[in-house]
């Protein structure tokens, strides 16, 4: 094979999940089967997967989304993966196996897999599972997560993770409740508890105009995720983007930020030098 | 190290000075470029820190070009045409840039960017070149090139049967190399500098002689006939030499000399063929040993060793073929595919990396990047770490690198293989390709379901009542379907291949490449290389009609113009095996029906699966499929997934190109993508370790 490779100088922050689950097959079960089985971790509800680089963690990366999310961001640019009904249920062996086949890729190119969605921690029963798996296969494992239902992430889970991508989207209660619908309290506590496991973290901002930008907001993000610093291998300031609108649109679903236009390269590089005051590797 | 000697009868003293120092061995008795490069080269595994950048007199030479004539061929497309000399060999006096240009000196006409006719060819595609370029063709030259002198596509012409006829106007069939250069063939340009004219011709003249007592038989003559004309086109390369104050006749001296001698050969070769592809085979090791040689002994510093090759790179980006805007729009562009393969293993294990490997990728550096040449890596994961880093590095600079599987090119065609074009290998010196265009895969499988109507114009294509068509207004069944198309691939590729059969037939006799060929062994391997188009296409559409449901939509003719396609189903690209194995029997299939046929000279079938620069073309010749591709938009490249269609990330698009098997495809497969530097990490070093962990794992093998 020949593989020719052509480097446009496009901005590419633009990600989204992947489409679909082509190559796995679906599981069938009867309704209540299949709860039980989601929570015992035989099954989980899935968007897609997709092989990646460089965004999801080092190297190239089997990033399998889970469906089902308990937050409501008003910026998400996957709506559908909110839900955990829209998801397509798989068995633990499909993954398993998709995770064995590529773990030459995964050997040439650093890389690993990242469990991610929706919120990878509404099915911690399968994903520890799969963590464990990859764990035995010699695998770098790499969880992307807001932090919100980080109480359910076990200890033994977490020896299972190498690396967290954890999202701090807003620095006050205030301001993150009416971002996502949710408390911000339990994704501090779950950065407190990885510094003390001292297990490492790439912290992800979303720079979104008019909800997250002001000065002031990033200043206390910044306070809350500086007492992390030394687990914080690298902060990434994504500028906000409307790539997900179609999405919201084809679920029927009000968009609060239709036709919002994406930060500004200033105020994305302000964000940036403010966490770089901190002392912060940022990106 | 000892001297070579030699027992050829006087070349002696000349090869005592110009062999000094290099590893003795069977080379020296016998033309045997690769025992040569493996006795002597010595593989460099440091990084790129030694490099030099370029030199006053390099970056002037590229200054005065660019301003006089690069720019100015922007402005034109075509900057000059010579309308009076049919090019050869010789048939130019000596051309310079600029007083500069004393490095590696030589061009194809007596001026830079102007181009010559070259006739053999066809008289037509000349005359229109010609005039699309603004000139007058000459009337003196048009009679003897119509009247007197048959040519390679009259002679196409008068052979063609009424089926190709058919297939060739409705598009099934398209870019044959029936009126230009076919191309493919890669003169051991090298050969030249080690051996010297002279020692070149004594050969041929032997192998001419040596069936000198042999009954006539016509294989016979025409071995003695290509003999006499490579023998000539030697001379003609000595004429050349002479011209630019060069005695080519004996072998090349020091790296500079390895380098002029080298080019001259080539330069000898596109004076006299406007090959499709012009590719100039794998030099870095061969013109290393002479670099080296020269550094140690201090009669050359790097700075002067990168003059050398940034000034034949120079040399390299300004070959011009004259062509028609009908070409360019088939070929997407100007390219003439000046290949230089680059780096893979030796058969010992040695990496065949070394500091010339450097230095080549060190011109798009100094030079700035550019298409030509078509620096092709031959990639293996285990290459050294300071030249993988490099190639990644230059590649996210520059774009301007290829990459091939290094393993399966050397597992199937040694370590002296190189590329011709873009992806197809063959051993240098010892191996040439009959260039085979492709054929339409995907317009078959409409024809196919329409019994041999074509879908954009309706006409009956093939011969009538030959195939019947699908009828009824009920969905697709995924069975009859397939059975139909196999039938009409029979049809297809038989068709196919007897277009080239004539067509090299013809080549050989009207336009044959005596000076590429003159670079040969006598006794050689010939592929024909036949390839497909619209493979994503078809495996989409296949799939469509297995796990959908997909119902044809007729005109008022009976005729299936489109389809409906309800329901999901799986696309190849995606690291599924429901489509990926269709795409694979695709393949496979096509390839053991090009097998079943008699091929021109007992040549070893291939097949490609590469459109990489005519896919607008072959999409506007076709409708609307099943997949939902529609009509008249542009296929995919070569092996791509259908544009779109790949949503699992561009690994899992590798991975599913992966499964076909290389055997279908000696000659070929080709994955075009695109990356963005920002898209492979946030620093410049995330991005190239990023870049090699992928080209890493695309061409390591499956474990199993």
């Amino acid at each position: 094979m020949s593989s020719s490779i052509d480097l446009l100088a496009v901005p590419a922050e633009n990600r989204r999940v992947g489409a679909g689950l082509e190559g796995m097959a679906e599981a069938e079960l009867e309704r209540s089967d299949r709860l039980a089985a989601i929570r015992e971790g035989r099954i989980a509800s899935l968007h897609s997967w997709e092989l990646v680089t460089a965004v999801d963690g080092p190297g190239t990366r089997l990033t399998l989304f889970f469906a089902g999310c308990p937050l409501r961001c008003v910026y998400c640019h996957n709506p559908d993966t909110m839900e955990m009904r829209r998801g397509q249920d798989v068995e633990l062996e499909e993954i398993v196996a998709r995770i064995r086949r590529y773990r030459r890729v995964f050997t040439a190119t650093g890389g690993g897999i990242t469990l991610s969605g929706g919120e990878v921690l509404m099915q911690p029963a399968f994903a520890g599972k799969v963590l464990r798996a990859a764990k035995e296969m010699g695998i770098h494992t790499a969880i992307d997560t807001s932090g919100y239902l980080g109480a359910v992430a076990g200890d033994a889970f977490l020896d299972d993770v190498d690396l967290v991508l954890l999202d701090v989207k807003s620095g006050s209660e205030e301001s993150y409740q009416k971002l996502t619908g949710r408390r911000l309290q339990p994704t501090i506590d779950f950065g407190d508890r990885l510094a003390r496991r001292g297990t490492p973290i790439w912290l992800r901002f979303v720079v979104v105009p008019g909800w997250t930008d002001d000065e002031e907001n990033v200043e206390r993000v910044a306070d809350i995720i500086e007492r992390w610093k030394d687990v914080i291998e690298r902060v990434e300031v994504l500028p906000f983007h409307n790539m997900g609108q179609d999405k919201w649109d084809t679920l029927g679903m009000e968009y609060k930020l239709r036709d919002a236009q994406p930060p500004s390269k200033e105020v994305v590089e302000r964000v940036r030098e403010q966490f770089r005051a901190r002392g912060l590797t940022v990106h | 190290m000892s001297t070579a000697t030699t027992d050829r009868p006087g070349t002696e003293a000349a090869h005592h000075d110009a062999w000094e120092g290099f590893a003795a061995g069977p080379w020296q008795d016998r033309i045997d470029v690769r025992d040569f490069i493996q006795r002597n080269y010595v593989p460099y595994t440091g990084d790129a820190s030694f490099l030099a950048g370029p030199t006053e007199k390099t970056l002037r030479l590229w200054d005065h070009l660019e301003r006089h004539y690069l720019s100015e061929e922007r402005r034109r497309r075509v900057f000059d045409v010579d309308t009076r000399t049919p090019a050869d060999v010789d048939a130019f006096p000596a051309g310079y840039i600029s007083e500069d240009d004393d490095v590696i000196v030589g061009l194809q006409t007596d001026v830079p960017l102007k181009r010559a006719m070259m006739p053999a060819g066809g008289w037509r595609m000349v005359e229109t070149a010609i005039k699309e370029a603004g000139k007058e063709i000459d009337p003196d030259v048009k009679k003897i090139f119509t009247q007197y002198r048959k040519t390679h596509n009259d002679a196409v012409f008068d052979i063609y049967t009424p089926r190709i006829r058919a297939a060739r106007s409705s598009h099934i069939i398209t870019g044959l190399p029936d009126s230009y250069g076919r191309g493919r063939i890669i003169g051991d340009y090298r050969r030249l500098a080690l051996y010297g004219a002279d020692a070149l011709i004594e050969d041929k003249q032997r192998a001419k002689d040596a069936v000198a007592d042999q009954p006539f038989s016509e294989h016979w003559a025409r071995y003695r006939e290509e003999h006499a004309e490579q023998i000539k086109a030697l001379k003609k390369l000595v004429h050349l030499g002479e011209s630019y104050g060069l005695d080519l006749r004996r072998p090349a001296a020091g790296a500079q000399e390895a380098v002029q001698w080298t080019y001259m050969a080539y330069l000898a070769a596109v004076k006299s063929q406007d090959g499709a592809a012009m590719s100039i085979g794998r030099l870095s090791a061969f013109l290393d040993v002479y670099f080296e040689r020269d550094l140690a002994a201090g009669v050359l510093d790097e700075s002067q060793a990168q003059e050398i090759i940034d000034a034949l790179v120079i040399k390299l980006r300004i070959v011009r073929f004259l062509r028609t805007i009908d070409y360019d729009q088939i070929f997407s562009g100007d390219p003439y595919w000046a290949t230089w393969s680059d780096a893979g293993f030796s058969a010992d294990g040695r990496a065949q990396v070394t500091r010339t490997s450097f230095r080549l990728l060190q011109t798009l550096r100094n030079l700035g990047p550019a298409p030509e040449p078509n620096i092709t890596i031959f990639w293996d994961p285990q290459l050294p770490a300071g030249y993988k880093e490099f190639c990644s590095a230059i590649s996210i600079e520059t774009s301007s690198i290829q990459y091939e599987s290094d393993e399966q090119i050397r597992d199937r065609w040694g370590d002296d293989a190189a590329i011709a074009c873009c992806v197809s290998p063959m051993q240098v010196g010892k191996q040439m390709q009959f260039f085979g265009a492709r054929v339409n895969a995907g317009k078959a499988l409409l024809y196919a379901i329409n019994g041999g109507r074509d879908e954009v114009s309706g006409k009956q294509v093939t011969e009538d009542g030959l195939f019947t068509p699908i009828t009824g207004e009920g969905p697709l069944d995924f069975d009859e379907v397939w059975q139909k198309y196999e039938e009409m691939l029979d049809w297809v590729v038989g068709t196919y291949v007897e277009a080239l059969n004539i067509i090299h037939y013809s080549h050989d006799r009207y336009a044959y490449e005596a000076m590429e060929m003159a670079l040969h062994d006598s006794e050689i391997v010939r592929t024909m290389g036949c390839g497909i188009a619209g493979l994503s296409i078809v495996a989409d559409s296949l799939s469509a009609i297995k796990h959908a449901t997909v119902t044809p939509l007729r005109d008022e003719s009976g005729l299936v113009v489109d389809y409906l396609t309800e329901g999901e189903f799986p696309r190849y690209g995606n690291d599924d095996d429901r489509a990926d194995d269709i795409a694979a029997t695709i393949v496979h299939t096509v390839m053991q029906k090009i097998k079943a046929i008699p091929m021109y000279r007992d040549a070893i079938p291939t097949q490609s699966v590469l459109t990489i620069t005519s896919n607008v073309v072959y999409g506007k010749a076709t409708g609307s499929f099943p997949s939902g591709h529609r009509a008249g938009t542009p296929f995919s490249p070569g092996a791509n997934p259908e544009n779109g269609a790949d949503t699992h990330g561009m690994v899992a698009s590798m991975l599913s190109v992966g499964k076909l098997d290389y055997h279908d495809a000696l000659d070929g497969i080709s994955l075009t993508n695109t990356i963005t530097p920002q898209g492979l990490g946030r620093t410049k070093d995330e991005q190239v370790t990023n870049l090699v962990g992928i080209l890493d794992a695309g061409f390591v093998m499956d474990e199993q």
